[in-house]
């Protein structure tokens, strides 16, 4: 047990403690949350030598300010973000992602905000000491789920660490980005609910993220696309990704922090290789969706992960 | 047994029992949930993220990292129906209302031109069967209410729901487990708390498949209730 911790002097948009989600409770209303970046996620982890399974901090858009009042660490950021260090004697020192920092005590790390991207990720070398729920440290604030009473990190918080610093290296990864607007899907569950050229137009136009797109989901604006069944179903269950219609014909994506059931046809959903490309997107981008079948979209997925094992596999240490 | 299986995207089965919403139907999905359950507590069956069963369908989530579509398409396919037992899991709960906080008796008095007491005793008397549970953490949809008790949505819904609010809408019944906007005719309040996060073990109190009967307390008996919570 020790006492180290950061103080919150600034705490962003939206930070909230995430890991690889809370599984197996979908049935009682509980969304899986986690992480939405789930490769930012793993190389954050990787980078301060921790378990795959530790929990991080997620932020969107403007990230916290944070003071390392007591205690030493090591850090990381991933994603891609704009970040500086300012250390106990006011020197400034501007930040590099996907590699770890030694922090010492009175240093500060301001995430100033995240680049043509929406979240980013700070790991530190032994994780945050947080309460699991249900064995995972992922918050759902909507529900008041998770650490912190299940809510977005504020102002004067303390965010304790579980270790003090004993790791002399530091590391970095290679990780490169890749600028794609179009979104691989595969057909929806209700994708004959939309007439042949609906069905067409939704892979030949162009929709715009709205600024109406937080955890929960994403909601586009574009053609309307038409649906000629019925514009309401039984409500059933959701998987993250799911592209559903409502009746004003905008599509919505829904995303990591779903209602678990809901009842709006789905015209397509997107693949999970893709996802944490789309969840990166920003309000005013546009995207397109490209329809791939079944055996591609596990190929693709396969080579995803492939990718992040890469990237991890040659973290190599720096100085 | 289902109907029809299909993928959701490219780590979804959806097994669609058909059309028909009724308390036989969601039994089977409820059977064929618990089944997956158990496969899956046993360690026969891995990578399964997630079994969501709703009114006609049990969707599956799994982790295309450990498992594919193909390989739960087949385990499903091998299930044998008749053996699946749902009795083992089924809980029967009596669960209090205070019906003096009724946001819309009066107005359901009108449009149903029943007398409110015996709405209340139509209400209380019948055995609800919890058909899922969704959209928020602990929020049971159940049924099936007396159809001299059915009602539509209210034309404008509420922005603000107090929790523990027990609506009902058609031959449902639902329990607000926290405050939320909302459209279901609002009948009384219940003290008891669905969801627990303090709780590891069961933080939810119902389960798909249970039944639930109300029963009525006074004012005073709620705020006891409560205060013990």
């Amino acid at each position: 047990m020790n006492n180290n911790f950061f103080e919150v002097l600034r705490p962003g948009i939206s930070t909230t403690f995430q890991d690889k989600g809370r599984f197996g409770m979908q049935h009682l209303g509980v969304v899986s949350s986690g992480c939405m970046d789930h490769k930012s996620f793993l190389i954050a982890n990787a980078l301060v030598l921790n378990d795959e399974k530790e929990g991080v901090l997620e932020f969107a858009y403007q990230g916290p300010l944070l003071k390392l009042t007591k205690g030493k660490t090591k850090f990381a950021i991933t994603g891609n973000v704009l970040f500086q260090i300012i250390n106990s004697k006011n020197e400034t020192i501007n930040g590099e992602c996907n590699r770890s920092y030694d922090l010492d005590e009175g240093d500060q790390v301001d995430i100033l905000a995240t680049r043509q991207s929406a979240y980013g990720y700070l790991s530190v070398e032994g994780g945050f000491d947080v309460t699991p729920f249900c064995n995972s440290v992922s918050t759902l604030v909507r529900a008041n789920i998770g650490p912190n009473e299940g809510k977005k990190i504020d102002i004067k918080h303390k965010i304790l660490l579980k270790k003090n610093r004993k790791e002399k290296n530091n590391y970095a990864a290679n990780v490169s980005i890749k600028k794609n607007d179009v979104i691989r899907v595969l057909k929806g569950t209700q994708f004959d609910y939309f007439s042949d050229a609906t069905q067409k137009e939704f892979f030949f136009k162009d929709y715009k993220i709205t600024n109406l797109t937080d955890r929960m989901g994403m909601r586009l604006e574009g053609k309307v696309l038409k649906n000629s069944v019925s514009t309401n179903i039984r409500s059933e269950g959701i998987i993250k990704g799911a592209i559903q219609v409502p009746a004003d014909g905008q599509p919505i994506i829904l995303l990591t922090d779903h209602p678990t059931i809901g009842g709006y046809p789905k015209i397509a959903n997107v693949a999970s290789a893709d996802y944490d490309l789309l969840i990166q997107k920003i309000p005013g981008e546009k995207i397109s969706f490209k329809c791939i079948e079944l055996q591609e979209a596990e190929k693709i997925y396969k080579e995803y992960l492939t990718n992040i094992s890469k990237i991890i596999k040659d973290i190599k240490k720096i100085y | 047994m289902f109907k029809k299986l299909s993928n959701i995207g490219d780590c979804g089965i959806v097994c669609d029992f058909g059309n028909e919403v009724n308390q036989k139907i969601n039994t089977e999905v409820i059977k064929l949930f618990n089944h997956v359950r158990q496969q899956t507590f046993n360690q026969n069956l891995e990578g399964i993220l997630n079994c969501t069963p709703s009114y006609n369908k049990l969707i599956i989530n799994f982790d295309l990292k450990k498992i594919n579509a193909t390989k739960i398409l087949n385990f499903l396919k091998s299930i044998d129906f008749t053996k699946l037992n749902l009795s083992q899991n089924k809980k029967k709960w009596t669960i209090p209302i205070c019906y003096d906080f009724a946001m819309d008796l009066e107005n359901m008095s009108k449009i149903l031109k029943i007398d409110k007491d015996e709405i209340i005793n139509i209400h209380s008397k019948a055995v609800f069967f919890v058909y899922m549970i969704g959209f928020v953490p602990g929020h049971p949809f159940m049924g099936d209410l007396d159809s001299k008790l059915f009602l539509d949505r209210l034309k404008t819904p509420r922005v603000k729901i107090p929790a523990g609010s027990v609506g009902i809408v058609e031959k449902f019944c639902n329990i607000y487990p926290y405050e939320s906007p909302g459209g279901w005719n609002i009948i009384g309040k219940t003290p008891t708390k669905l969801f627990n996060k303090k709780d590891n073990n069961k933080p939810c109190l119902l389960s798909p498949g249970d039944t639930v009967r109300f029963k009525s307390i006074s004012k005073k008996e709620f705020e006891n209730l409560s205060n013990e919570q």
